[in-house]
C-alpha cells in the first residue's frame, strides 16, 4: 500500500516536473521551423491539447498497463525500447554486483579479523580509495590500459548474449569491472564494519573461549549475524549501480537504458525521458520496498516489533 | 528561572571532557590537508595560473609534459595545469552551494520533523523517502532536459537530491536532544518550540551536520564530474574536471595523460571530503573511534 502510493507520487512528481517545461512540448519535438498546422496536428495526436490532469491520467494509466506512450519525435512506441534497453542494463547491473560481491566479501572479512594489524589497515585504506573513484573514471582507466594498450579486452560496444557468448562475456569484463570495482570499495567498508560489530558480541566471545580459531568462530556463529545490515547494504547499492550504469554504458558505448535516457535528453524526446526516469525511480522504489520486507525476513526480533 | 536552564545545558554529543582528550587522527589530517591542497589550487588560479586555461593553442597541440606546459597541452593546446587548477575552483563552487542547499533545507525539516507534532514528521519524512527515489545524477539529468545543462541546474539538482540525508540526520539528532534534562527543563520553564530549536537543537546538531557536510560534498563532486562527463553539467569554455574527462576519452590511444590528470583530481577531492568527515565524526563524536 505505502509502495503504490510511493509510486503514484513519484509519478506525479516526474510528471509535473517534465510538465513545467517552458514551452510547448510539440515545438520541442517539431523545432522552430515547423508550421502552425503541424504543430496542430501533433498536439492533436498525442492528446497534448488536454488538459494536464487528464494528460497525466492517460500517462499513469497507460503505464499500470506497461504502455509508455509513443515519442513525440520518433513516434515510435516507447515500451518496446525501454524494454530492450533494460535487459542490456540488467546485464551490467548483475555482473557489477557479482564482482562487487567477490571483492567485498572476503576482503571485508580479512579487514574485520585483522583489523590491529598492518595488513587490515592497508585494506581499509585501499577501500577508501576505491570508494573515491567514480566508476566512469575507473571504466575510462580500464579502457586505456586493458582495452587501448593491452589490447587484451574490446574497448566498447554490445553483442546480444544468444549470438555469440564468447563475444558477449568480453564486452561485459570491462564495464562490469568498472562497476563492481567502485562498489565493491564501499561494500568492503559495510562488511567490514558489520563484522567487527559481530565480532565484540559476547557469543562470539564464548566461542572463542570454548576454543574455535578467530576465523571458525566468525563462520560458525558470526556471519549470518554480520549478514543482515550487508544485506541491506548490497539491495541497496543495486539502486546506485543502476544509476552509475547509466554512466558507464556511455563509456563503453553500450545500448542500455542510460544510453537512451541520454539520448532522449538530446534529442528533446520529453516523453522518452518522462518514462525512462519513471522506470529507474520505480526500479530505485521497489528495491527500497524490498529492502525493508527482507529486514524482518533475516531479522526475526524485526516482525515481533512490527 | 531561565538561568537556571542556561545552566543544566550541557551539549549531548560533545562532552567538553572527551573533545579535550580526543586527539587529532589521521583522517582529519589526510582529509584535511588534502581538502586544503585543493581550495588553495581554487584560490591560487584567482590570481595566477601558467597560461590562460581557455587560450587555444594551435602550435602547442597535444605536447607531453615540459618545462613550458608542465602536465603537458589538451587537443586544443590548452595548457592542463592550468585547466586543472581553474576546474577546482569549479569543482569547489559547485559543491558548496550544492551542499549549501541541501543543509539550509535539509537541516530545518528535519528539526521541524523531530520537534513538531507526529503527523507532522510523518509527512515530512514520506515527503523525503519520496525524493530519496530520485538519486542526484538522475535528478540533474531530469534539469537538464528541462531546462537545459548548466552548471546552475547541476547544482540546484544535486542540492536538492541531498537534502534527504540532511533532513534524516538532523531530524535523529532532534529527537536525541529532545530527550535530555535540559530541553525538559527549558519546556518547563515556557521556552517556545522556537526558541528551543534556535537555543538547544541547532547547537547540540550542528557537528553532526558540519560532518554530512563534508560527505555530501564528495557525492556532489562525483556527481557534478559525472554531469560534466556526460556533458549536462559546466559548459564549455569554463574548465571542469569532468568535462577534461570526456575530451579525454576520444584520445585514449594518442595520450592517456589527458584522461589521468582529471581522473586523480577528482579522486584526489572525493578521497580527502570523505577522510575529512570520518575524521570530524571522530573528533565530534569520540566514541565512534574504535569502529573504524
Amino acid at each position: 500500500m505505502v509502495f503504490a502510493l510511493s509510486l503514484l507520487l513519484a509519478s506525479a512528481v516526474v510528471f509535473a516536473f517534465m510538465a513545467v517545461l517552458p514551452g510547448d512540448p510539440a515545438r520541442v519535438a517539431l523545432g522552430v521551423q515547423a508550421t502552425p498546422e503541424a504543430l496542430e496536428a501533433t498536439r492533436a495526436e498525442f492528446g497534448l491539447d488536454r488538459s494536464l490532469p487528464a494528460q497525466y491520467l492517460d500517462w499513469v494509466g497507460g503505464l499500470l498497463q506497461g504502455d509508455l506512450g509513443r515519442s513525440y519525435v520518433t513516434r515510435a512506441d516507447i515500451g518496446p525500447q525501454v524494454f530492450d534497453r533494460l535487459q542490456v542494463t540488467a546485464w551490467l547491473v548483475m555482473a557489477g554486483m557479482l564482482v562487487a560481491l567477490v571483492i567485498a566479501l572476503p576482503l571485508g572479512v580479512l579487514a574485520a579479523v585483522r583489523h590491529r594489524r598492518l595488513s587490515g589497515m592497508m585494506l581499509s585504506g585501499a577501500s577508501q580509495v576505491g570508494m573515491a573513484v567514480p566508476s566512469f573514471l575507473a571504466g575510462i582507466l580500464l579502457v586505456s590500459v586493458v582495452a587501448v594498450q593491452l589490447g587484451w579486452l574490446p574497448p566498447g560496444g554490445w553483442v546480444v548474449p544468444a549470438d555469440d557468448p564468447v563475444q558477449f562475456l568480453r564486452r561485459l569484463i570491462l564495464p562490469a569491472l568498472a562497476l563492481g570495482l567502485v562498489q565493491g570499495a564501499v561494500v568492503t567498508r559495510y562488511v567490514r564494519s558489520a563484522v567487527l560489530d559481530v565480532m565484540r558480541e559476547d557469543y562470539l566471545r564464548t566461542a572463542r573461549a570454548k576454543g574455535l580459531g578467530p576465523y571458525r568462530a566468525l563462520v560458525k556463529h558470526g556471519l549470518r549475524n554480520a549478514a543482515i545490515p550487508v544485506v541491506t547494504v548490497l539491495a541497496l547499492q543495486l539502486a546506485t549501480l543502476l544509476i552509475g550504469a547509466v554512466v558507464v554504458e556511455r563509456v563503453f558505448v553500450i545500448p542500455g537504458l542510460g544510453s537512451l535516457l541520454l539520448d532522449g535528453v538530446a534529442n528533446r524526446d520529453l516523453l522518452l525521458v518522462q518514462s525512462v526516469v519513471m522506470v529507474l525511480v520505480l526500479a530505485v522504489l521497489l528495491v527500497n520496498y524490498v529492502v525493508d520486507v527482507l529486514y524482518t525476513v533475516l531479522d526475526p526480533r524485526l516482525r515481533r516489533a512490527g | 528561572m531561565s538561568e537556571q536552564v542556561n545552566v543544566v545545558s550541557v551539549p549531548v554529543a560533545e562532552p567538553a571532557a572527551a573533545r579535550r582528550g580526543s586527539r587529532l587522527n589521521p583522517s582529519l589530517i589526510v582529509g584535511g590537508s588534502i581538502v586544503a591542497l585543493i581550495i588553495g589550487a581554487a584560490l591560487l588560479s584567482f590570481v595566477w595560473t601558467p597560461y590562460d586555461p581557455t587560450r587555444i593553442d594551435a602550435a602547442a597541440r597535444l605536447t607531453s609534459y615540459s618545462g613550458d606546459h608542465w602536465l603537458g597541452t589538451d587537443k586544443f593546446g590548452r595548457d592542463v595545469f592550468s585547466q586543472l587548477l581553474v576546474g577546482a575552483r569549479t569543482t569547489l563552487f559547485v559543491g558548496i552551494v550544492a551542499v549549501g542547499i541541501a543543509a539550509v533545507i535539509g537541516t530545518p525539516l528535519g528539526i521541524f520533523a523531530g520537534m513538531g507534532s507526529r503527523w507532522a514528521g510523518e509527512i515530512v519524512m514520506r515527503g523525503n523517502d519520496l525524493l530519496l527515489a530520485f538519486p542526484a545524477l538522475l535528478m540533474a539529468i531530469m534539469f537538464a532536459a528541462v531546462y537545459g545543462p548548466s552548471t546552475l541546474t547541476a547544482m540546484a539538482a544535486i542540492g536538492i537530491a541531498t537534502v534527504p540525508s540532511f533532513a534524516r540526520l538532523a531530524r535523529s539528532g532532534t529527537l536525541g536532544v529532545m530527550n535530555t534534562e535540559y530541553v525538559l527543563a527549558a519546556r518547563a520553564a515556557g521556552r517556545t518550540r522556537r526558541a528551543i530549536a534556535v537555543r538547544h537543537v541547532l547547537p547540540n546538531i550542528s557537528g553532526l551536520v558540519i560532518v554530512q557536510s563534508s560527505v555530501a560534498f564528495a557525492i556532489a563532486i562525483l556527481a557534478e564530474a559525472a554531469l560534466s562527463f556526460l556533458g549536462f553539467g559546466t559548459r564549455p569554455p569554463t574548465p571542469s574536471w569532468g568535462r577534461m574527462l570526456q575530451e579525454s576519452q576520444e584520445l585514449l590511444h594518442s595520450a592517456p595523460r589527458l584522461a589521468l590528470w582529471p581522473g586523480i583530481a577528482i579522486a584526489l577531492a572525493v578521497l580527502g571530503f570523505n577522510l575529512l568527515g570520518d575524521g570530524l565524526r571522530d573528533r565530534f563524536d569520540p566514541r565512534l573511534e574504535v569502529r573504524r
